[in-house]
């Protein structure tokens, strides 16, 4: 079947007539894992599900290699028609890919970080599922992990915003159904909300964004009369300036909700509370930089205001600044990394909007290696503790008696809480050691990845906005700061737990695709070094000259960062690592040193509060009293039932009693008993007695007869 | 014979048929079922006939039957049946929908089973019928006609306050049929004909005449969809209502309303039609966020999915009165949408009430654990429901809001700030939705009641599963859909084209 | 000879006699007989008026009189015997069923 639909898709040569396969093959994938999971089961069940969603993804993966090679030749890039899809008058948007240099770039992140976790997956869930206590699930992870490629494929190889809108929404769900993987877990230590309530928040928060992008949508639709890429770059000029502007600003609102920038980025640190190869994958690596993708491909529509532009990189900017403050104080390992991400979100967004479209597409790429590597290894460091915590059968029973501290203790553990950990390096030192590269980078270290991907934005921030430069680059020292925090506190001083002492390093499953992207991390700035410029010039076949200009190297900017990262390294070590705490219990030494500004950065600056104090509950107050004081109580219960149904009723009591009783009936009434009352008159004659009748027929005759006499 | 021999009047009256075998079925409940099933089946398949003999490229009335009916004093009454782009989804989507109600009433009605089937066949004999009148009076007829059964569908089989919702629903629906009555005759006295299709081509009504014509039929129908803020009603009427009932309340009689105003207010009144679009568009609005936020407040499930269909359709008038192809032919999907969606919401809420006799959604939470392919289903209508793209809500929601963005600056609404406040109703769609899938799926099993709750049984997934299949369908290739109702509506939007024109 | 104004007198006075029977008693049977009195004073005034105006039609209808009065009687005994069988009694004020 899926043959004959592709032979449908006319010729253009090269390997492209493939390209609907990097959504078909995951697909494919899920499909089988539905139908397979009734038949294979426990241990062979397992390998089968992440064999075949490892097979799917892999595959894509060839299939996007093949789209970069088939571009070799055609670096303008295709469109492939699929199927026609919405058409109506001059509305016609068909399921089309297109394949060029910047839909190819996603491809190759999407599937090939994909890949890698999909396979470290195959090691974490095995024992994820079995300390959630629920082994079924497995199946169902990679089914939904499968279904977020489809998803994301659609995203980055649509050629209309409709149809990206389609990849959008896509993995908006796929985000819902991943973060409350664990649905039926109640709000704990480590979420802070229960699973269920971070989806729902994720999905939402998505949902505002998303409802800019259809308003955005409108207004192109009724500009240009098309929504397909290149018919609306086309039409730019012709579109009058402001709308042009409330077209990209709209998109700045779906960017702010899918790529979590301020202020709708308040579902990713609450959806951590997805499996960790989930917020590897989704929130980190390759859902939340859609909104970076999407500002990229509309680079002719955002050049073309600059207040736009402006706004854009103000958001990306204070974004930055601001979710790296919130990083700083936090002491779960996940959180700080979802606040990092945050940040890197704004350094990537602010990029873009400066105009700087291929730094942002830079970072984004370096950054799904390095947030991918140190997500994947804050799994394995997770992993490592609540195995020595709590090992499975397959581990052995060295560590029983932690067994004996009860369900009360159970409760107590959360294996994400960086102080109870400590020393790490020498327990799980393959994964102290990706993990450190995974830093390095992102604190921009060069000749990191980070390192190169970052200047290229501070450079040019530095021409394009002072105050953004700022902003970033104080960021900046705040990451460097954050992650030398992370770092100290977690791999190095001593275990400040039992399960820290024992902790145990994962399986090659796992290890082997964190190497892979260590490497990435590290070799990734090759991608674009300074001076040969090689993503800059594959990203100008489709961007064009104009949006795509290679960056100069500036040696300042190189210089002051790194420098600035050093520092904060240092500093950083002069908190947490000449003397490393020994407690779990003990204080943060930044904590007595800033103070109020700590606990507001701990407390994440009480966004999530003003959000629940100023929308959520004024909402849902909103929503009762609608229903049930205006709805029912007014409209349905007063002035139907009471009003119209017992004023309905009054009335017709009133024509009734009164009305219908006293008059109308009265007067058939009245006919009815005065015909009574005469004829008992009457009746009274009528004795009965022959006699009286008989005297009455002589009086009659009397009467007659002197009436006859007299009278007549 | 050759009377029931034509396609239309073959596809009205086939259900009849049943009805006059399960008079003979009084003591056999069993054969009643499989009786009623089998009429409903034939006439789905009567209706793909019909779909085979139309011809999707024909904007104007095909397979038209017409024989004079009451013809006395001048008045020209004809028994007209036709079909055409507007109607023909939705006569599919009755035929669709009826066998697939009566299937799930197997173990839901127990009681008087032969009746129950009777007036289910019945209704389907004027729902059908209202769809393919031609003559307004004929219109007429079948549209009062459905009250009848569905009053006592509601009345004797619904639930504890079966009696007051039956007769809000009827009394409420009279109230407006009975202005359409007055402007019925109207028309059929001042232009002599009761003929939709003649008095469409003739035109030329007053345009002051037109606007209080267009009132008085829009009374009717406002009150049918319903829309805001003569839906109180509905709630009622749907929690009482037994489940199948819901299903064909929900999926076929609200978009009678809705049909209404594309069958007659549109063509046969243009001019009030552009006028009044923002009164129109406007209460449309209301009701999308309205029913939106009330829904989000709900405790019982079931009214929250009725609340639910006030907010969508509240999109298919907005769709309608953008007056644009867009608009409509969204509106029209966006009514095969809601029927599908909404149906197989009130099914699935019937599947658990069947269950636990209970719809409060305090009562559930976890049900995922317990009953995964239901709650996977529940999760596909529920995002069909919201409108999440890739299935068949977001096609129609999507050009409805489309169409009614073109349809606003410059256009007979006037603003876009109608498609945009609209378009806050998906936000709001999503809490709403999400929460009630959030109460009765996620989180642990707190209630013990729940624990040993069965999933579906294979009954149950035939019920569903041709539903989610359409869901699929229509999201991911609505060609066909749109494709049969394409050319009627663009003949339809001409109208407006060179009314706007003249209007601004 | 004796005038006709005797005749007439005597028939006067038997009528009022059986009138006045037929009101004041209450057994049936002397009601009949009285009835039977007023039959018979008007004969005697048909036979006194026949002879005076030397015509027989008025003998003729005396005749006539005499047979309804016989089928009368028989008819009214039966009715008398029938209802005393029915309520062992011929007193007619105990016979008011017919009253309204």
């Amino acid at each position: 079947m899926l043959a004959a639909m592709i032979s449908s898709i006319e010729e253009v040569g090269g390997f492209f007539t493939s390209v609907p396969l990097i959504v078909f093959l995951p697909l494919a994938g899920l499909l089988l894992n539905i139908i397979l999971g009734a038949i294979f089961k426990d241990r062979w069940g397992e390998r089968a599900s992440s064999g075949i969603a490892i097979a799917a993804v892999l595959g894509a993966f060839v299939v996007s290699v093949l789209q970069w090679l088939s571009l070799q030749g055609h670096h303008e890039g295709v469109t492939v028609m699929f199927k026609e899809w919405i058409q109506i008058g001059d509305l016609d948007i068909p399921w089309e890919f297109r394949v060029d240099t910047l839909s190819v770039t996603m491809m190759l992140v999407v599937s090939g970080v994909g890949t890698l976790i999909h396979i470290y997956a195959a090691g974490y869930m095995h024992y994820d599922v079995r300390y959630k206590e629920d082994p079924a699930s497995y199946r169902r992870f990679f089914i939904y992990l499968n279904l977020f490629i489809a998803m994301m494929m659609v995203l980055v190889s649509g050629n209309s915003y409709l149809m990206l809108f389609v990849g959008w929404e896509g993995v908006g769900l796929c985000s819902f159904l991943l973060i409350g993987f664990w649905y039926s877990r109640n709000p704990d230590a480590s979420t802070g909300i229960g699973n269920s309530f971070a989806a729902k928040k994720a999905f939402v928060a998505n949902r505002v964004g998303d409802f800019g992008f259809l308003i955005a949508m409108f207004l192109t639709f009724w500009a240009t009369g098309t929504l397909s890429f290149a018919d609306v770059f086309e039409h730019v000029d012709a579109i009058a300036p402001g709308i042009v502007l409330a077209i990209t600003l709209f998109m700045l609102l779906g960017v702010t909700g899918k790529s979590a920038q301020l202020p709708l980025y308040v579902w990713l640190p609450d959806a951590m509370a997805g499996p960790t190869p989930v917020s590897a994958l989704i929130h980190a690596a390759t859902m939340v930089t859609a909104g970076v993708y999407l500002v990229a491909r509309s680079a002719p529509l955002f050049a073309a205001v600059p207040e736009a532009q402006t706004a854009v990189a103000l958001v990306g900017g204070i974004t930055a600044l601001f979710a790296a403050t919130i990083a700083v104080a936090q002491s779960d390992i996940k959180k700080v990394l979802a606040y990092s991400t945050i940040s890197q979100l704004g350094f990537m967004v602010a990029a873009v909007g400066m105009g700087a479209f291929v730094a942002g597409m830079f970072h984004l790429v370096t950054h799904a290696f390095f947030k991918a590597l140190l997500f994947l290894g804050s799994g394995a460091v997770i992993l490592a503790l609540e195995r020595a915590h709590h090992p499975l059968e397959e581990d052995g029973h060295e560590h029983d008696h932690h067994d004996d501290h009860g369900q009360a203790a159970e409760h107590h553990f959360d294996p994400q809480d960086m102080r109870i950990m400590g020393g790490l390096r020498k327990q799980i030192p393959t994964t102290y050691w990706v993990y450190l590269v995974g830093a390095v980078a992102l604190a921009g270290l060069p000749p990191l990845a980070g390192f190169f991907s970052k200047d290229e934005i501070l450079a040019d921030a530095l021409h394009a906005n002072p105050l953004v430069y700022a902003l970033l680059t104080a960021a900046a020292f705040l990451t460097a700061f954050y992650m030398g925090r992370q770092v100290l506190l977690v791999f190095f001083g001593q275990a400040r737990s039992e399960a820290a002492a024992h902790a145990v390093e994962s399986p090659r499953v796992m290890t082997i695709p964190l190497m892979v992207l260590a490497g990435l991390s590290i070799f990734g700035g090759a991608l674009n070094l300074p001076g040969l410029h090689g993503l800059t010039h594959w990203l100008e076949y489709t961007l064009g000259h104009e949006f795509a200009h290679a960056t100069e190297f500036n040696i300042t900017v190189a210089l002051t960062s790194t420098l600035l990262a050093l520092a904060a390294i240092y500093l950083a070590w002069l908190l947490y690592g000449r003397q490393p705490a020994t407690d779990a219990k003990a204080q943060d030494p930044l904590q007595a040193r800033l103070g109020g500004l700590w606990r507001a950065m701990q407390n994440k600056w009480w966004v999530d509060e003003i959000y629940e104090a100023l929308i959520i509950q004024p909402y849902r107050r909103l929503a009762a009293f609608f229903a049930e004081t205006v709805d029912w109580r007014f409209w349905h219960d007063w002035v139907h039932d009471s009003l119209t149904g017992r004023g309905f009723r009054g009335l017709a009591r009133f024509l009734a009693n009164p009305v219908d009783q006293g008059v109308i009936d009265g007067i058939a009434n009245g006919l009815a008993s005065g015909t009574v009352g005469l004829s008992k008159v009457f009746s009274f004659f009528q004795t009965g007695f022959v006699r009286n009748y008989a005297l009455m027929v002589f009086l009659g005759v009397v009467a007659m007869l002197g009436y006859l006499v007299f009278f007549a | 014979m050759d009377f029931l021999l034509e396609p239309l009047n073959l596809v009205t009256f086939t259900p009849f048929l049943g009805v006059l075998v399960l008079l003979f079925l009084k003591e056999r409940e069993d054969l009643a079922r499989w009786v009623s099933l089998a009429t409903a089946l034939i006439t789905f398949g009567v209706s793909l006939y019909v779909l085979s003999l139309f011809d999707p490229s024909n904007p104007g009335l095909q397979l038209e039957y017409t024989a004079p009916w009451i013809q006395v004093a001048g008045f020209n009454i004809q028994y007209a049946l036709g079909i055409d782009g507007l109607s023909i989804l939705l006569v599919l989507l009755t035929a669709f929908l009826t066998p697939i109600a009566i299937l799930s009433t197997w173990h839901a009605v127990e009681e008087r089973v032969r009746d129950f089937h009777l007036f289910f066949l019945l209704l389907e004999v004027g729902m059908i019928g209202v769809f393919l009148a031609q003559d307004l009076f004929l219109f007429y007829v079948f549209w009062e006609f459905t009250l009848v059964p569905m009053y006592f569908l509601i009345g004797i089989w619904g639930g504890g306050q079966r009696m007051y919702a039956a007769i809000k629903f009827f009394l409420y629906t009279m109230a407006g049929s009975i202005l359409m009555l007055l402007a019925i005759l109207w028309l059929g006295i001042n232009q002599g004909s009761f003929s939709v299709p003649d008095l469409a081509a003739m035109g030329g009504i007053p345009a002051n005449i037109q606007y209080w014509l267009f009132l008085a039929f829009a009374a009717a129908f406002a009150i049918k969809v319903p829309m805001w803020p003569l839906h109180s009603w509905l709630p009622d009427a749907h929690v009482q209502a037994p489940t199948a009932g819901s299903v064909i309340l929900a999926g076929v009689l609200l978009k009678m309303g809705t049909y209404g105003f594309l069958r007659f207010n549109l063509p046969l009144f243009p001019q009030a039609a552009v006028e009044l679009a923002p009164l129109m568009g406007f209460l449309a609005v209301v009701g999308i966020l309205y029913g939106a936020i009330v829904s989000y407040s709900q405790k019982d499930v079931k009214k929250l999915v009725a609340y639910s269909s006030i907010s969508h359709l509240g999109f298919v008038v907005l769709g309608l009165f953008a007056l644009n192809s867009q608009g409509i032919q969204g509106a029209i999907l966006q009514m095969v949408n809601h029927g599908i969606s909404t149906g197989a919401l009130f099914l699935l809420v019937g599947f658990i009430y069947e269950r636990r006799h209970t719809r409060e959604m305090d009562e559930f939470g976890g049900l995922w654990k317990i009953m995964p392919v239901y709650a996977v289903i529940t999760l596909i209508v529920s995002l069909s429901s919201m409108g999440l793209p890739g299935l068949n809500g977001f096609v129609g929601e999507f050009t409805i809001l489309l169409g009614a963005w073109g349809g606003g600056e410059g256009g007979p609404l006037g603003s876009n700030l109608y498609a945009g406040f609209a378009a806050l109703g998906v936000i709001l769609a999503a809490v709403y939705m999400l929460f009630m899938f959030q109460k009765l799926f996620l989180g642990p099993v707190t209630n013990k009641k729940n624990e040993g709750l069965k999933d579906l049984n294979l009954r149950e997934l035939a019920i569903i599963v041709p539903l989610l299949v359409l869901i699929f369908w229509i999201g991911l290739y609505p060609k066909p859909f749109f494709d049969l109702m394409g050319p009627t509506v663009d003949n339809l939007v001409q109208l407006f084209q060179s009314g706007t024109m003249a209007l601004h | 000879m004796i005038p006709v104004s005797y005749y007439f007198a005597l028939s006067a006075i038997l009528f009022t006699l059986g009138a006045l029977g037929v009101l004041i008693r209450k057994n049936a049977i002397i009601i009949f007989m009285s009835v039977e009195l007023m039959l018979n004073a008007a004969n005697l005034l048909f036979v006194a008026f026949a002879r005076t105006y030397e015509a027989l039609d008025g003998q003729i209808y005396v005749f006539f009189v005499i047979a309804v009065a016989a089928a009368e009687v028989a008819v009214g005994l039966a009715l008398i015997v029938a209802i005393y069988r029915s309520k062992q009694s011929i007193d007619i004020d105990e016979l008011s069923s017919m009253k309204g």
